[in-house]
C-alpha cells in the first residue's frame, strides 16, 4: 500500500500494512539477530510469576520506571504560581530543557524557566558568574517581578552557595538592590519533586517573612502542593472559599499561567499570588497544605512564626471533603454555607446511584503519597478495595499511615502501602496479585499492557490524554470527577468484555 | 506586501537590532554573533554556532546526556541505558522521543522503560561505583534477555570521580564479554546535546566495533548498506528503509530507530553508509570510512525532490541494477507525490514557515515545504556547527533570517514581527505561539504524528502542514465583540 491522497494514514494505520509487515519480519530475521521467539515467550511468563516477583522485590541497588522525578521540577512547579516571577534553575541548562517539556506535555502550555547554563569551566570554578550574569540577563529580558532560584544538582555537587552568590549579583548590580530574588537548595539526589516543592515554598516565604513581625488578622494561607490538577483544584478551592466567605491567601498560585487563553496574546507571566500578599500571609491566623507530604518543612517553618497549621492528605471523598471544610470553619469561624450542604448531597446521592458497580472492585493506585492516601480513602469510602498503594516517594511514615487507613475499615483488610517501590514492582503485583482496576498516571499504560488491568489516568504527568487538570479532583465537585473518571473505565471495560455478537453480548446492556 | 530581497535584509537587520537592544551590553554582543541574514554566494549563514548559552536567557538546548541517552543510544532497542545518577534526567526523558521500535518491552527491548541508579546523598559522597556493580547484576537476573548495557552518566558522575569504565570492563569480563559501553555524557560536558551525539558515537566505535567481529556467520551481500542516523521518530526510519529495499539495497542496520547491538556490530561490514543526521552521526560515518573503508553519503527523504535526489544519489555508489531500481521507485511513487502536491499546494502555496530545531531538519524540510510551495523565511540550529550552516547555503533562499541557538525572547519577538504562516519547533516553544495564534507543528516529534521521511511521510507532512494553518481554530482567537 502506498498513500491514497483522499486518506493519508499516518503511523497508526500505515506501519499495519502487509508491505511494513513484511519489512520488519525481514529484518527481525535477517539482521537482529534476535532470541528466538518461544524464548521470548518463556521469558515474559517467568516474568509474571511469584518467583520472579520475590527476586523483583530483592532489588536493592536497580530502580525500573519510577514514580518521582527529581527536586528542581517542584521548585519550578512552585516558582511559576508567584506574580510575574520566573523560574531560574542554577546549573546544567539541559535540566530547565527537561522541566520545561515536561510540564507542557502535562499542562499543554507554555513552561518559562530559565538556567545559569553551567558547563565544565563552572564545574571546576563555581557558576559564580553564571548567576551574575544569569541574572543580569534574565532580569533585562523578560521583565521578572521576582527570580526564584533553586539547582540542579551539578551545581550541588560543587557546593555552589546560593546565598553568597546571590549577594555577589546584587552588589554587581545584576538586580537592584531590594528586588526579589528567593533561592532553595534543591538536590536531586535528596528525596523527589515534592520535596523541591516544600523546599521553594519554603524558600519563598522565607524570604518575605525572615525576620518580619507578625500582626495576626483573620485570613488563611492556602497551599495546594505539587498537584497535576492544580488548575481545576485551586480554582475549585477559590469557589469553595468564597462560597464560605473566607478571606485567603493561595500561596504559589499557578492555575492561571498554566491555564492562559489562546487571544493571540503570550502571556509569560499571569495571575499568580502577589508578592504584597506573599509577604502579607505572615499575618494569616492559620496556614492549611492539601498535601502534607509535600509541605513537611514549610509548615513547620510558617508554624514557627506563631500560625496554626493544618495539613491533609490530599483529601477526596465526602468524609475527606467534609474533614476539610470542617477545619476550615473551624479555623475561620465561618459556617459551611448550605450551597456545599447541597453540593454534598448531590455526591452523596451519585454515589449511592453508582455504588454497587464499584463495590468490592480491587484497585491498585500509585503516585505522590499524598495523593495515593486521598484516592485510596475514597475507594475504602465507595466500598472498594485499595489492594496495592505503591508510592515511589513515600517514606516509612506514610506507609504507617496508610496501614492506619486500611485498618480503619473492613475494605482495607487485605491492602498493603507500598513505599520506595517503583512501577516493575508494581508489575509483579499485578501479576500475582492481580486487581480489576489501576489508577496512575500516563505511564500506567505500560503496566495495562503488561498486566491486561484497566489503568484509570489519575496522577501526574498525564501526556496522553488532553484536559484533566482543567478539572479539580478536591471538594465535593471534584470527588464528583474522580467518581466519573472511575465510573466511566468500569462501564466502558463492561462494555468491552461484552461485545463479541453471538458470544459475549448478552450483557452488552443499554441500562446500567 | 511581500517584501523584495533588498527589503528583506534591511527589515531583518533592523529586527536584528531591535532583540539586541533588551539585553546587558555584554550579552548583546555575544548574542549579535549568532544572528544574521544568509547572504547569496557566501559559504556559510554567517553566525557563529557552537559556543556555549549566554545565562539567563531562555535557551532551548539540552545537554550532553540528553544527545547521547536521548538520542544515539537510548534507541538501541535490545539493551538497557541506565540513566546513572538523580532520577530526574530519565524521567523526563522517559519514552518522550517516539524512537518506534519492534519487540516485547521488558523481555528482550527496553526503550520506553526508564532504568536509573537513583542516587541519594550517600552514593553522591561514597561515590555509585559499587551500586553500579550490583545495578549491572540486577539486570542479569531480572532481564536476562538483555543484549548488552551502557552507563548514561548525569551531571555528578564525572564530578564525584566514578570509574564506571572500570566498572563496565569488569562486569563485561564476569559476564563473559557481553557488551558493557561507559557514557561520559554528563550534561555539564560541552555546550548542547551536540557533545553528547559525539561522546556516543566515540563509544561505540571504542566499545562496539573494537570488540572484534561478534557475527562472523554473517553473510554479507554487495548492496549492503547501514542506515545512519535516523531515530525512527513515528516510524521515520521504516518509511526509509522500504525504499532502499525497493530498489534493490539490503539494509543491515538502523541506527540507532529500531536498532539492535547486532546491527552495530555488523554495521562494518556494509558497502556504504547512508547518513541522514549528519550532525549527530557523522563521527561513526567518518571512522567506518578511515577504518573499514566504507563510504559514507548524506542523503534527505523529505519531500520528493529531495527523495529523488538522494535515490539517485545513493544510487550511484552501486551498480546498473540499483540505479535502475532507483528510477523504479522514483516512477512508483511520483504518480501518488503529484496527487499529494496537487491537492495540498493550493492550499499552502506561498505561506511563510520559521523554523527552528535540531540536528539535520533546520535545512532537511526546507526541500519539503518548497514542494507544497511554501517558502522558509527564518531558520536556526539548537545545537548546530558551522559544517551544518554551510550545508544550509544549499538551501536557503538570500535573506532568510538566521537565528543560532536562539532565545526564548528573540524568537518571540522574530515571530511576532514577521508573522509567518507557520512555525516549526520544538514542544517548549509549541503553546507560546499557538498562543499568539500563530499555526505551529513540533518539529522534533512530528507533533505526535509521523512519519514524516520518505514518500510515504511526505503525504502525511502535507496533511499535517495543511491542518496546522488551515485550522479554523485561528479564526476565533478574537472574541467577535473585542
Amino acid at each position: 500500500m502506498t498513500q491514497d491522497v483522499e486518506n493519508v494514514v499516518d503511523h497508526l494505520n500505515l506501519f499495519r500494512s502487509p508491505e511494513y509487515k513484511e519489512m520488519f519480519a525481514d529484518k527481525r530475521k535477517n539482521f537482529e539477530f534476535a532470541h528466538p521467539d518461544d524464548k521470548i515467550k518463556e521469558t515474559a511468563e517467568w516474568t509474571k510469576s511469584w518467583e520472579y516477583r520475590e527476586l523483583n522485590f530483592q532489588r536493592e541497588a536497580l530502580t525500573v520506571n519510577p514514580a518521582k522525578a527529581c527536586q528542581p521540577l517542584g521548585a519550578v512547579f512552585v516558582a511559576v504560581g508567584f506574580e510575574g516571577t520566573i523560574p531560574f534553575v542554577h546549573g546544567s541548562q539541559g535540566c530547565v530543557a527537561y522541566y520545561r517539556s515536561h510540564f507542557s506535555r502535562h499542562f499543554k502550555e507554555p513552561s518559562s524557566c530559565v538556567s545559569s547554563s553551567m558547563t565544565e569551566d563552572a564545574a571546576v570554578f563555581g557558576g559564580l558568574n553564571n548567576m551574575i550574569d544569569g541574572l543580569a540577563n534574565t532580569h533585562a529580558m523578560y521583565k521578572p517581578k521576582m527570580i526564584a532560584v533553586s539547582t540542579t544538582c551539578m551545581a550541588e555537587v560543587i557546593g555552589d552557595d546560593l546565598n553568597g552568590f546571590i549577594s555577589t549579583a546584587r552588589e554587581k548590580g545584576s538586580v537592584p538592590a531590594d528586588f526579589p530574588v528567593p533561592f532553595a537548595h534543591t538536590p536531586a539526589f535528596v528525596g523527589s519533586h515534592i520535596t523541591g516543592y516544600d523546599n521553594a515554598l519554603k524558600g519563598i516565604v522565607h524570604y518575605f517573612w525572615e525576620g518580619k513581625e507578625r500582626t495576626p488578622n483573620e485570613k488563611i494561607n492556602f497551599i495546594g502542593g505539587f498537584d497535576g490538577y492544580t488548575v481545576g483544584n485551586l480554582r475549585e478551592v477559590k469557589r469553595i472559599f468564597d462560597l464560605m466567605g473566607v478571606e485567603y491567601t493561595i500561596l504559589a498560585d499557578n492555575s492561571d499561567v498554566w491555564d492562559t487563553p489562546a487571544d493571540g496574546e503570550f502571556r509569560m507571566y499571569d495571575g499568580g499570588t502577589t508578592l504584597d500578599d506573599a509577604k502579607a500571609a505572615i499575618n494569616a491566623k492559620a496556614t492549611i497544605s492539601m498535601q502534607e507530604y509535600c509541605t513537611e518543612k514549610t509548615m513547620a517553618y510558617i508554624a514557627g512564626h506563631g500560625q496554626e497549621t493544618v495539613a491533609f492528605n490530599h483529601p477526596v471523598g465526602v468524609a475527606a471533603t467534609d474533614k476539610f471544610l470542617m477545619e476550615v470553619s473551624r479555623i475561620t469561624g465561618k459556617p459551611i454555607p448550605d450551597a456545599l450542604t447541597k453540593e454534598r448531597g448531590r455526591l452523596v446521592d451519585a454515589i449511592a446511584d453508582s455504588s454497587a458497580h464499584i463495590h468490592g472492585k480491587k484497585f491498585a493506585i500509585y503516585g505522590d503519597p499524598d495523593l495515593c492516601y486521598g484516592l485510596a480513602g475514597f475507594l475504602m469510602e465507595l466500598g472498594a478495595e485499595p489492594v496495592h498503594v505503591l508510592s515511589t516517594n513515600g517514606g516509612k511514615a506514610w506507609e504507617i499511615k496508610m496501614q492506619a487507613l486500611f485498618d480503619s475499615a473492613p475494605f482495607g483488610k487485605n491492602c498493603h502501602a507500598y513505599a520506595g517501590r517503583d512501577l516493575w514492582h508494581m508489575r509483579s503485583l499485578l501479576n500475582t496479585e492481580p486487581v480489576d482496576f489501576l489508577i496512575g498516571n500516563t505511564y500506567g499504560k505500560y503496566l495495562e499492557r503488561d498486566t491486561g488491568t484497566p489503568l484509570i489516568r489519575i496522577g501526574f504527568p498525564v501526556f496522553d490524554r488532553h484536559h484533566h487538570h482543567r478539572y479539580p479532583v478536591w471538594g465535593y465537585q471534584g470527588t464528583m470527577n474522580t467518581l466519573v473518571w472511575v465510573l466511566d473505565k468500569i462501564f466502558d471495560e463492561m462494555d468491552k468484555n461484552t461485545i463479541i455478537p453471538a458470544k459475549t453480548d448478552y450483557s452488552f446492556d443499554i441500562i446500567r | 506586501m511581500s517584501l523584495t530581497v533588498e527589503e528583506t535584509k534591511v527589515r531583518n537587520q533592523e529586527l536584528i537590532a531591535e532583540v539586541l537592544k533588551v539585553y546587558p551590553d555584554k550579552t548583546a554582543k555575544r548574542r549579535a554573533k549568532h544572528l544574521g541574514t544568509y547572504e547569496e554566494g557566501k559559504p556559510d549563514c554567517g553566525v557563529k554556532s557552537n559556543i556555549k548559552s549566554v545565562p539567563g536567557v531562555m535557551t532551548i538546548r539540552g545537554c550532553a546526556y540528553a544527545g547521547s541517552k536521548g538520542v544515539v543510544w537510548g534507541p538501541i532497542k535490545d539493551m538497557i541505558h541506565i540513566s546513572h545518577g538523580p532520577v530526574g534526567c530519565g524521567q523526563y526523558s522517559w519514552a518522550a522521543r517516539r524512537n518506534y521500535y519492534i519487540g516485547t518491552t521488558g523481555i528482550d527491548s527496553f526503550v520506553t522503560m526508564q532504568f536509573t541508579s537513583d542516587f541519594q546523598e550517600k552514593d553522591i559522597v561514597f561515590g555509585g561505583d559499587k551500586k553500579l556493580e550490583k545495578i549491572m547484576d540486577e539486570i542479569q537476573v531480572l532481564f536476562p534477555l538483555n543484549k548488552g548495557i551502557t552507563v548514561q552518566s548525569e551531571c555528578p558522575i564525572g564530578l564525584i570521580g566514578d570509574d564506571i569504565e572500570a566498572v563496565s570492563k569488569k562486569k563485561s569480563k564476569e559476564y563473559d564479554g557481553k557488551t558493557i559501553v561507559p557514557v561520559r555524557c554528563e550534561g555539564f560536558r560541552g555546550v548542547s546535546q551536540s557533545l553528547g551525539h559525539h561522546i556516543a558515537n566515540d563509544t561505540i566505535r571504542d566499545w562496539v566495533f573494537d570488540k572484534g567481529d561478534k557475527h562472523p556467520e554473517f553473510v554479507g551481500s554487495p548492496y549492503d548498506v547501514a542506515i545512519i542516523g535516523d531515530y525512527n521518530i513515528g516510524g521515520d526510519a521504516w518509511a526509509s528503509r522500504i525504499l532502499l529495499e525497493e530498489m534493490g539495497l539490503r539494509v543491515i542496520a538502523q541506527w540507532s530507530g529500531d536498532g539492535s547491538i547486532a546491527e552495530l556490530e555488523n554495521s562494518p561490514k556494509a558497502k556504504l553508509n547512508v547518513l541522514h543526521c549528519y550532525r549527530s552521526m557523522n563521527y561513526i560515518s567518518r571512522h567506518m570510512e578511515e577504518k573499514y573503508g566504507i563510504p559514507w553519503v548524506e542523503y534527505n527523504f523529505f519531500g520528493p525532490s529531495k527523495i529523488e535526489a538522494s535515490l539517485r544519489e545513493i544510487a550511484s555508489h552501486f551498480d546498473d541494477k540499483i540505479k535502475e531500481g532507483a528510477e523504479k521507485v522514483i516512477a512508483k511513487y511520483r504518480k501518488m507525490m503529484d496527487a499529494v502536491i496537487e491537492k495540498y499546494k493550493p492550499r499552502l502555496a506561498d505561506k511563510t514557515v520559521m523554523l527552528f530545531v535540531g540536528g539535520l531538519r533546520p535545512r532537511h524540510v526546507i526541500g519539503a515545504y518548497e514542494d507544497l510551495g511554501m517558502n522558509v523565511v527564518g531558520t536556526g540550529y539548537e545545537f548546530g556547527h558551522n559544517d551544518d550552516y554551510q550545508r544550509t547555503t544549499h538551501y536557503v533562499k538570500d535573506g532568510t533570517l538566521i537565528y543560532d541557538d536562539v532565545t526564548g525572547y528573540e524568537f518571540e519577538k522574530f515571530v511576532e514581527k514577521i508573522q509567518p504562516d507557520l512555525v516549526g519547533s520544538g514542544i517548549k516553544e509549541k503553546y507560546v505561539f499557538q498562543k499568539m495564534g500563530v499555526p505551529f507543528r513540533q518539529m522534533h516529534s512530528w507533533d505526535y504524528s509521523g512519519p514524516y521521511h520518505g514518500y510515504d511521510g511526505f503525504a502525511i507532512f502535507a496533511r499535517d502542514m495543511d491542518m496546522a494553518i488551515n485550522n479554523p481554530v485561528w479564526g476565533l482567537t478574537k472574541a467577535p465583540w473585542k
